[in-house]
Formats: structure tokens, sequence, C-alpha cells
């Protein structure tokens, strides 16, 4: 990135409005070599080093250096494809992945303030492991633990496990695939929510260590969960004590009604995909009417937008990078999210008329991750620091803070 | 020809969940806090120790229906720790037990693989077995595997990962950015397997990592544990660290590998060890004496003697003499979620035994609990102990000593700082690594 993008662009003053413009929160979304499936052949893309720790830390230290409040980090149970549902065969792309929460506790000791959000399936994991997997994360790196839940309905990947046929989905809008999606959805909620309990199921006060009585715990304040679900039951307590933040911050990506309901009873940040400001408007609208419902309307949810960003100086040099990489790959590069390209100053245009939709922050894609990351904590953050839109220096030691999210209180303490 | 000198193995078992533990000692700090593992890890790389070790349990342990609130109640993951230490220390090898029953191979072998890699090659794996009900409430599979079945399903899971692990043989990823290809071949950690407790295919999403396959831990005792040890492992987590049980433990499992058409030096034998210093040996003696109390309260001695006699026993006076109804041997059984229950077979022998010596040596409840539960294996000063542990290895009752320390996090510092200079004086430890991965601290071969 060159320098000259840290300066004003003229094109794009600021809003002028009496009251500033509100704070903007601002993740990134890595994966691999970055989301373009051509990235990993641009110079900076270090596509041999993207199973070492050392890849990973650089990506990190830099998402941090940016002030961003968090990363996330995608994974799967099989690889990579570019089918929707089934495995492939292409040996043009980037294949294979480490777990995301190994990858998510190798960076943590090495980072201080910006949160890390590993992706964990629901549908093939168990919740007990993950639950005091993403607590532990929350100590290893003092507060800044979250985790993005995700389903999974490929045959393929379930059949890795064995253990459940998953069907194949064949036309989307029928009622079997309704079906199936309001399953595998609805089993991810009890998962989260059997998760969430285990972080509770350990007061914040139960270790005691009280010589005169010989007792480490006051065991009257470690629960039994005793969750009973339609595909699984879970009695506890945790073998984890209770996180640093009480809940670590529930996440999920949703581009429907089924997975917006999720969103609504579970999570802490709802990750959307809107096109333009009016679908923004009305996910967010709709998403709202599912956290009411829900009964949990009072408390606080992030909605960010998620957007995949091609960042350049110039904005014909960025079209002309998605376009090189979209002939590399031998098609055009689509995805669920809006494709940005432009400059750092269009793109802080386009995400501060968004938010006035309703959106409180959003999560980048870089297209390619050695060049789009830095675009955004060199270009981005910068331009959006000018317009007093985002932060200057990290204002919080843990990640809910930096969200603004207060801890939790324990659903089990004894009022 | 005098046999030559064997090199000893030392790993650091961070102090976990009984009563090794002395938790009420003022230098006693967190169990929990990264920076504790942190710590200790730091102390063992400091001394060139091979490895890391890491115990699990996945359920509280319960007793007469409530939870076991005398020891230290509560531990962190394990992968996500080993995965965080990675980042502290350079060399050190990093060892996870990981249940084969309350998990499923495709997803042991990406995070054990992706370990691997994160480490640069230091990951190791002890697999075990419990396979308990009561554990079992904690997971969507529920408790369903009886115990005599604990053994062919850790085979076939440690079976099933040895081909996840070797579906990629290493050379599959090119990443030329000219010519485009990333992969040299499609169908890159494509497996099958068919058995009976897995029948699973599809693709493995994790390259080969650096040591192929993580180093294999074994930890059950009895004769099907040992021979599943001896066929698949590379190294055993034992509890004989005594020169008797030692070394009647250690010819049995080498014996063992030939029949697997194994050589001896393929499995090591590293028992548990604890430890005490002094100035002197007396001072060490006496020091040993001490913690033994704090280990020991009349409480704990009570819960410890209900193990056995499978009843409620809070009515005894733990400064008085051993009950003389004889242990429940019914089904139910009022500790849960223990591996050392297990280690009382025959209930009804050894109360008989415990009162016969209890009586010849007018001990109390308490005082037959401390003398007959997990003594310190190594006390005296640093030179008492540097020969003992050198003369062990020497005639094969170990080929080396996973320590644990009574103090969470700085009880191994002693050690580090004033044992093992000694050992390596005598020429039978490192001075410095001299690999990187796990496996070459180990002397194990790399796997086909
Ligand atoms: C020295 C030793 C350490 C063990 N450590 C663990 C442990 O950390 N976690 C666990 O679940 N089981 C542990 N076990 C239990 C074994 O996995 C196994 O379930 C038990 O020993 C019964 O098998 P066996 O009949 O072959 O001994 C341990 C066993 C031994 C002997």
């Amino acid at each position: 990135m060159s320098p000259s993008a840290a300066s004003p662009s003229p094109a794009s003053p600021a809003p002028s409005t009496s009251t500033p413009p509100a704070a903007l929160h601002l993740a990134v979304a890595l994966d691999g070599t970055g989301w373009h499936p051509a990235s990993w052949r641009e110079p900076v893309a270090r596509p041999r080093e993207v199973f070492t720790a050392g890849y990973w830390a650089d990506l990190v230290a830099e998402a941090e250096r940016g002030l961003l409040d968090l990363v996330t980090i995608e994974d799967g149970l099989g690889p990579q494809s570019s089918h929707f549902l089934d495995p492939g065969e292409r040996t043009d792309q980037v294949r294979g992945r480490l777990d995301a929460v190994l990858v998510a506790a190798r960076i943590a000791p090495l980072t201080r303030h910006i949160g890390i959000v590993p992706t964990t399936v629901a549908t093939h994991t168990e919740p007990f492991h993950i639950s005091k997997a993403i607590a532990t994360l929350d100590y290893v790196s003092s507060g800044r633990a979250g985790l993005r839940v995700q389903i999974t309905a490929r045959p393929n990947e379930a059949a890795h496990f064995g253990r459940r046929t998953i069907p194949r989905i064949e036309a989307y809008e029928s009622p079997d695939t309704q079906e199936l999606v309001t399953e595998l959805f609805d089993e991810a909620a009890d998962y989260v929510e059997v998760v969430r309990r285990l972080w509770d199921s350990w007061e914040d006060d139960a270790e005691i260590r009280d010589v005169a009585t010989g007792r480490f715990v006051d065991r009257d304040k470690l629960h039994y969960i005793d969750f009973q679900g339609r595909r699984f039951s879970v009695k506890g307590p945790s073998i984890t004590p209770r996180p640093p933040q009480g809940q670590p911050v529930v996440t999920a990506l949703a581009h429907a009604t089924v997975p917006y309901r999720l969103v609504a009873r579970q999570a802490d940040i709802g990750f959307v995909t809107p096109q333009d400001t009016d679908q923004a408007r009305a996910i967010v609208a709709e998403i709202r009417a599912e956290r009411l419902a829900a009964g949990r309307a009072d408390e606080p949810l992030h909605i960010f937008g998620d957007l995949v960003v091609f960042l350049d100086d110039d904005p014909a040099e960025a079209a002309a990078r998605r376009e090189r990489l979209d002939a590399l790959a031998g098609e055009p590069y689509t995805s669920d999210a809006r494709i940005f390209t432009g400059t750092p100053a269009q793109l802080a245009d386009l995400l501060q008329e968004l938010a006035a939709a309703g959106l409180s922050g959003f999560r980048l894609r870089p297209a390619v991750a050695g060049h789009d990351l830095p675009a955004i904590t060199r270009g981005l953050v910068p331009e959006l620091q000018r317009r007093d839109a985002f932060r200057h220096a990290y204002e919080a030691d843990t990640l809910r803070g930096l969200l603004g999210l207060a801890r939790p209180a324990n659903r089990y303490a004894a009022a | 020809m005098s046999k030559p000198l064997k090199q000893i193995h030392l790993a650091a078992h961070f102090p976990g969940v009984n009563n090794t533990t002395v938790w009420s000692d003022p230098r006693a700090g967190s169990h929990i806090e990264f920076s504790s593992f942190a710590h200790f890890a730091r102390t063992a790389e400091r001394a060139k120790f091979d490895f890391l070790f890491l115990a699990e349990g996945l359920r509280l342990r319960e007793q007469g229906g409530h939870i076991y609130d005398l020891d230290v109640v509560g531990r962190p993951d394990t992968f996500t720790v080993l995965s965080a230490l990675a980042a502290v220390t350079e060399r050190l090898g990093l060892t996870g037990t990981i249940n084969s029953t309350f998990n499923e191979p495709y997803e042991v072998a990406r995070q054990f693989a992706s370990l691997d890699h994160l480490s640069g090659g230091r990951a190791a794996w002890n697999v075990v077995t419990s396979w308990d009900a009561f554990t079992g409430e904690n997971f969507r599979r529920g408790g369903f595997l009886p115990q005599e079945e604990r053994y062919s399903r850790a085979k076939e899971f440690l079976a099933t990962a040895n081909e996840l692990f070797d579906s990629w043989d290493g050379n599959e990823i090119v990443a030329d950015q000219e010519t485009g290809v990333f992969l040299r071949d499609a169908k890159a950690g494509a497996f099958v397997h068919s058995g009976q407790h897995f029948d699973i295919e599809g693709r493995f999403n994790v390259p080969r990592s650096p040591q192929g396959r993580p180093v294999i831990f074994q930890a059950g005792d009895s004769d099907e544990g040992r021979e599943f040890a001896a066929s698949s492992a590379d190294a055993i987590f034992s509890r004989y660290a005594d020169l008797d049980t030692g070394r009647a433990f250690y010819t049995d499992v080498k014996n063992r590998l030939a029949r697997h058409g194994r050589r001896p030096d393929q499995l090591l034998v590293l028992p548990a060890a604890t430890f005490v210093l002094g100035d002197t040996d007396e001072e060490a003696r006496e020091l040993a004496h001490d913690v033994r109390r704090q280990q020991v309260s009349g409480a704990t001695a009570l819960k410890h003697l209900e193990f056995v006699w499978n009843r409620d026993l809070s009515s005894y006076d733990p400064d008085g003499p051993l009950p003389d109804v004889d242990p429940d041997v019914s089904d139910t059984h009022i500790s849960k979620g223990r591996a050392q229950v297990r280690m009382y077979r025959d209930p009804l022998a050894i109360a008989r035994e415990w009162r016969e010596r209890a009586e010849a040596n007018n001990w109390s409840i308490r005082d037959l609990v401390i003398e007959t539960g997990n003594r310190q294996n190594f006390i005296g000063t640093p030179e008492t102990v540097a020969r003992t542990i050198n003369d062990y290895v020497q005639s094969d009752a170990a080929d080396g000593f996973i320590l644990v320390p009574h103090i969470t996090p700085t009880g191994l510092d002693p050690f580090a700082d004033k044992v093992v200079p000694l050992l390596q004086e005598q020429g039978v430890f490192r001075t410095d690594y001299e690999g990187t991965t796990l496996r070459d601290h180990l002397g194990l071969d790399a796997p086909a």
C-alpha cells in the first residue's frame, strides 16, 4: 500500500451532520491466502506458508496494527471446493486448512488487544469440547475469544464422521430442503445453548481454596446444565472454569430467515450480506423482530455487514486486479456477499452509508490477504479515523469491551 | 564389554486434578491461567526436557453423588492450551491426552495434524480409553461403549487416524504461482475406512505435518492396554516408577514388542514420577513427609478409603482404625470419573491387606493412606535424586520419567536448576536440543 492511500480523498468529504458519525466496528475474515480463489497466485500471497504459524501470526499482527475489533478464521470439515455441496477435483486453488481453534490459540499469546474468533461446525462436533476449547481460548487470550458457529449440509462431510447421513439438497425452495436447513440450524441453536450454559456452569467465585475445610471449590457454585434437546443431551458442569469474559462472543453468518433466527436467539454478532442499503435495512428489521420474538430484545446485538474487498489507491487498479484474478481463475468471482472494488475512501463512503441502515460494523473479506488486509489497516482505517468513525487506540482489553458488551451475569448464580 | 550409558528422557506433567498438587501451599498459583502453563513450559524447555504432558478428564469427579471438592477441580482444554504453548516455546514437545471414546477420528486427526503444523513438529497424543456412561453424559454419543470394547475402539480409532495422517504423502502441495498448480494430486487426502467402529470415507483436509504423525503414547495398564501399546504406541505413560515394579513392567512391555515385529527401542517406557528436593537427604525426607500430610488431610484419607470400600465412610474417624465392614463389591460405584479406582481390581483382598498392615503398624486411616498412597518417588539432595534417576534408567526400570511437581506452576524450577545440570555432567542428559521435532528428542524413527 503506498502512502498516498492514507491521504484524504477530496472526492468524498465526510458527511456533514451535526452529530458525529457513530464509530464503526471492523472485523476481517481470514481464509487461506484470501477470498479470491486465485489469490494465492499474487506475489504477496505466501501460498506455501498457509500451514505455518508464522503466516497466521503475521496476518493477525497486521489486523491488530489496524486496531480492528476482531478477526474470524474460516474452517470446514472437508476440503474447500468450488461447488456449494460437493467436493471438487480442482488442483489450481488452495486446498487444505488447519483447525481454526488451534490456529486461534496459536496466535492468541502473540497479540494483546484484538478479538480472535475461530469457526466451529455445530453439525458434527461436540458442544462440550467446543465450550471448553473457547473458554480456554478466552484464558490464553485474556478475554478476547469468540466463536463463529456454522452448520454444514454437505453429504461428503457427514461421511467423514459416519454418524449420520445428510440428504443431498436438490431444490433450494423445496419443503424437504427447508426442513433440513431448519433442523440443522435448530440443532446449532441447541449447540450454542449448551456451550453458553457450560460457560456459566461455574460461578465466577467457585474456586475458594479454603484451607480450613480442605475444600478447593464450593461445589454449590458448580451447576449441572441438564440440557435435553432433540438431538443430544448434555449433563455438565464444564471441566473448565468460567472464562474471563464470562460469555465469549458468539457470532454467526446468516443469509435468510432461518439463520437470522439463530442469530436472534443465540448470537452477539450476526454477519449478514446486504447488497445495498435498502436490503441492509430490511435484514436488520427482520433480525430485530426475531430478537424480540426470542425474548432477547433488551440484550445488545451487533449486526455486521460482510463485504469482499479489492482495495487500491486507484479504483481502476482495483478493478483490473479483480479482472486479472478472475482470468487466472478461469471464471468471474462471485460471492454471497457484495464485492467491492475501489479505494479506501470509496469503501469508507459505502460503509458509512450502509451503517446508516442499522449495521453497527463490518466484516471485510480481503480478496487477497497479503494485499487487501494491509489496505484495510493502512488505508481504510486512517480514512475512517479522519472521519471520526473509527477508534484511534484500543479502548478495552477484552473483546466484549471493544464491542461495548457488558460482562454478563451468570444465569445460575443465586440472585 | 559394559553397556553404553542410556540417555535419559525427561518430561514435565502439569499438575492436575489429583492430590499430587498441594494447592494449599502459599506458593501455589493458578492451575488455569495461561501464565501458569507458560511458566511451566518455559521451565521445562529451559531444562531441555523432551516434552510437556497434559492429562485429561471429561467430567468433574464425584463421590457419593457430589462433585469431589478436596483436590484441584477444573482444567483447560488440552488442544487449545498446547497450541498456545507452541507460541511461547520453540522445541519442547507437546503431549496431550485425548480420549478415543468421546471423540471422532476425523476431528482428532485434524487437531493433531494442525498442532503438529503449528508447533513445527512437536505434537504427541496420549490415547486413553475411559468409556464410562458417567463421562458419556456430557456427549452427544452418551455412555454407549461396553468396557470390554474400549481397546477395540481405541485401536481402530488410532488406525483410522493413522490412515488420515497418511492420506497425504507430503509432496502434494506444489503452489507454483507461475503455472497455477497448487495441488499435484486432485485426490490428496482421499481415504476409505470400513470397520467395526468406524465406517467413514472422503478427503482429509490437513496436509501432511512435519512429523507425519504425532508421537503416540498409551497409558492403560491392563493386559489389553499393554498389548495396544506394544502394537501401536511410541511410548507408555506408566505409573510404575519404583525400581522393582518399574523393572517388571519394563521387561513385560518390552518383551511384547517382538510379537508385533518391533524392536525394544521403538517403545519408550516413561513412568510418572514425583520428587522432593532438600539440602540434605534428611531434610528432603522431612519435607516429603510434610507434603504427604498436606496431600492427605483427614477428609482426603476417608475419601481415599472409599475408593476401595465403595461405601460412605464419613462417620469414621480418620485418626482411628480402619472400618471392619467389608467393601461393597456391587456394580454401583460411589466414586465416579476416576481412573485410579480401577487400580483396585480386587477390593476385598486390598481391604484385608490394608487392615492387616494398619494393625501391624498401629496406623490410623490417615497413616494408612499416607503410607500406601502415592509416595514421592525421588527424595533427597539434588545429587541423590540425579543418581537415583540415572540408576533407575540404567537398570531398565524406565527410559526416563514424566515428572509431576507438587507446586503449580513453579514446582519444576528447582529440578531444572539443580538436578538437570548434574545429569548433564554425568553425560546422561542432553545439554541442548539436537533436533527440532519431538521425534528427534525421543530418538524415534520417522513414520513410514
Ligand atoms: C498412568 C495412567 C494415566 C492415565 N491417565 C488418564 C487420563 O489422563 N485421562 C483419562 O481419561 N484416562 C487416563 N487413564 C485411564 C486409561 O485410559 C484407561 O481408561 C484405564 O487405565 C483403564 O484401562 P486399563 O484397564 O487398560 O488400565 C490413565 C491410566 C493410567 C494407568
